[in-house]
């Protein structure tokens, strides 16, 4: 089995994010780092290797500038046996929808039998990657998931997060996975790892090594148009309530709840 | 000289390590610390986890199992484990010393025997030079080696010594030769082994006692002994470097080793210094005082300048040594000043902390409680702050002489 893990590299967490006004886009600038959630997506892989399955690659691939390949070495370092990384200058400015895209042609060529992601990345926060790129390599798609199970070397059990309690699913693989960040706890990278990290082959694609086509990438082929974005209002202080006779504290507290029709 | 301008500079590994420990340190260690430092228990799961991470063979070269890495990387670690709990870096702290000796004086065999071992963290080092009677007055130390039947036969006490219930083996500095003149030309180092948790030692290694950890104030979960040499018979291919070559070097070869622990330290200081920083910092935006937080009164800044410009500093001083001595330039003064003023910069910031959290800080239910009884080991150990500044004092005139 060969399981390919999308990874991106974001802005670090401890970066407060923030629009930047002059593009009216999110700034992604300062400290970088592989997006946490990706991290889970990772350990899962390393964890059906381990289980027992035979796994021949783990390969962790992403889409992003030059800056992205210290992101991909993070990815070795936690287990993946190499990477891949497309980049190019066509790419930038890409929507979900184009990203999905780029990102599909880029397995393509790998032909995986597993594709796993985080539920979202810590910046663009969509949860959507999965989707797209399941439908443009026409593989099922399962999101949320906290809990895999590969049965019979061909079919995946998964356990999904759903709004009320937990959906137990079966799917054939090949499959989109995205994993929520309670499927596990990923390992720490360890000196070795991270000292052979930049030792492990990585595969730089430009769009048109992976047949992608110019015309549905970057801020041309995306159709997001982008508005008016603004930072969200800064949260009102909030309302304290002295207690000084608690059954009248409980009624004014009622009262809000009810007001805001939380009862 | 090949000593980077950019003193914090890192290089992708480096930055890629110290996240790591960063990370274990915030997980793993800050979390547990308070019950470990309550309970005065070794904090055995961190350890395991810290040998499979490899932070038991950081400097170790690789073709004996470690990671070859250099001292100013090691000293990021020790910054990063330090901010977490200066305990943590103690269990590797003796360990890196013993292995730095073995690493620069050992004979092939000796490197062979232990190195790959130490590496993984399986066998642990403790070094000892401290006595009851001595610690900064080194020379003065009392315990003997005679050679009887093809042995050294060690009697004796040592005081303070770090791991040294857990540790398999113990650097030793003792006396071959008591009438030597000067005294220092009469030490040797011997590679004491033991069984690692065992209080009396029985066998091979009978006349080895370690008698029930010291009580302190602080550094706790890491055990500190004395060690009884009552009789202890080790072979003389225990002498570090081997009997011909080693023999009445010990006291030598142990400054040296001072020389690197100093960073060792220093690198701690800054790390529970950093560590008081952010307590501070964030305890301050918190707390109200005359209708404004702490933190927007003047008084409050200036104390908070003081201490982030004394972790700055401290750092770079830190760093700075430990970039000489990887570039083979002459270190001593530069890490006797680092030592001296990151652990200075270590008790300052643990104060500065503790009077901002005013008297939440003097309460077991704030961090800064524990890291106020923890910081002043950084003064004492591995040369007190006189003594740095006696040492720091003659170098200086030594390179200055007119
Ligand atoms: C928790 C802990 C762990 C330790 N771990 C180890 C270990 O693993 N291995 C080890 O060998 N040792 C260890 N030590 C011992 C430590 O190195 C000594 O305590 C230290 O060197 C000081 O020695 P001392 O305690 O004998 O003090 P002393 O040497 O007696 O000094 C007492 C005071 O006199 C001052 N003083 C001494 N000489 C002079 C002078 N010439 N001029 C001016 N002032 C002077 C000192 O600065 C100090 O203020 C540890 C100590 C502690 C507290």
């Amino acid at each position: 089995m060969k399981i390919c893990v999308l990874v991106k590299e974001v802005p670090d967490a401890a970066v407060e994010k923030r629009i930047d006004p002059s593009t009216g886009r999110l700034d992604r600038s300062g400290e970088r780092n592989l997006n946490p959630y990706d991290t889970h997506a990772i350990e899962a892989a390393m964890q059906i290797r381990e289980g027992g399955s035979d796994v021949e690659e783990i390969v962790a691939v992403t889409m992003g500038p030059e800056s992205a390949v210290r992101a991909l070495h993070k990815a070795v370092s936690l287990g993946a046996d190499r990477s891949v990384h497309l980049s190019d200058d066509s790419l930038a400015g890409s929507d979900v929808a184009a990203t999905g895209y780029a990102l599909a042609k880029t397995l393509q060529r790998e032909s995986p039998d597993l594709v796993l992601l985080g539920q979202q990345s810590d910046d663009g926060e969509c949860y959507t990657i999965g989707a797209v790129v399941a439908d443009h390599l026409q593989m099922p798609s399962l999101t949320q998931v906290i809990k895999l199970d590969v049965e019979d070397g061909a079919k995946l059990r998964c356990e999904r997060q759903a709004e009320y309690g937990y959906d137990t699913v079966s799917v054939e693989m090949p499959a989109v996975i995205s994993v929520g960040d309670a499927i596990n706890e990923p390992r720490y990278p360890s000196l070795k790892a991270i000292m052979g990290a930049k030792k492990k082959p990585l595969d730089a694609v430009a769009a048109g090594d992976v047949g992608i086509e110019s015309d549905h990438v970057g801020e041309a082929g995306s159709q997001v148009q982008c508005g008016d974005f603004k930072p969200p209002p800064e949260k009102a202080g909030g309302e304290i309530i002295e207690d000084e006779d608690t059954d009248e504290t409980v009624e004014k507290i009622v009262a809000w709840l009810d007001e805001r029709k939380l009862l | 000289m090949a000593v980077a301008t950019d003193l914090i500079a890192k290089t992708d590994e480096q930055k890629a390590i110290t996240e790591m420990v960063r990370q274990f340190a915030d997980e793993k260690i800050l979390p547990n610390a308070e019950h470990y430092d309550h309970e005065d228990e070794f904090p055995a799961p961190i350890v395991e986890q810290m040998k499979d991470l490899g932070l038991f063979g950081v400097t170790i070269p690789e073709e004996y199992g470690g990671m070859g890495l250099d001292l100013t990387t090691y000293a990021m670690i020790v910054e990063e484990l330090s901010r977490g709990w200066i305990s943590i870096s103690g269990i590797v702290n003796t360990h890196f010393i013993g292995s730095y000796l073995l690493m620069k004086f050992g004979t092939e065999e000796q490197k062979q025997k232990y190195l790959a071992r130490m590496a993984t963290g399986e066998i642990r080092a403790a070094f000892s030079l401290s006595e009851p009677e001595c610690g900064s007055d080194v020379q003065a130390i009392k315990t003997t080696a005679r050679k009887l039947d093809g042995a050294y036969e060690i009697n004796g006490q040592k005081m303070w010594v770090t791991n040294g219930l857990l540790s398999s083996l113990v650097f030793v500095l003792v006396k071959t030769d008591p009438s030597a003149e000067p005294k220092y030309k009469g030490m040797t180092c011997f590679i004491a082994e033991k069984e690692p948790g065992v209080s009396e030692n029985s066998g091979e290694y009978a006349g080895f006692t370690v008698p029930p950890k010291i009580k302190k104030l602080g550094y706790k979960g890491v055990e500190s002994t004395e060690l009884v040499f009552d009789g202890y018979r080790c072979p003389a291919e225990n002498i570090l470097g081997g009997e011909e070559a080693g023999l009445g070097q010990g006291f030598v070869q142990m400054m040296d080793a001072l020389e690197v622990g100093r960073v060792n330290v220093a690198a701690r200081g800054v790390g529970i210094a950093q560590r008081a920083l952010e307590l501070a910092l964030r305890y301050s935006q918190e707390r109200k005082a005359f209708g404004k937080e702490i933190a927007q009164h003047q008084a409050i800044q200036f104390k908070l300048a003081d201490m982030a410009t004394q972790v700055e500093a401290a750092r770079l001083l830190t760093l700075r040594a430990a970039r000489l001595k990887d570039a083979g330039e002459r270190s001593d003064l530069e890490a006797g000043m680092a030592k001296l003023f990151a652990s200075e910069a270590g008790r300052f910031c643990v104060e500065e902390s503790l009077r901002i959290h005013g008297g939440y800080g003097y309460s077991k239910e704030y961090e800064v409680e524990r890291l106020y009884r923890d910081a002043p080991l950084l003064l004492i150990g591995e040369g007190t702050s006189e003594i740095q500044r006696m040492v720091i004092g003659r170098k200086l005139l030594q390179r200055h002489k007119i």
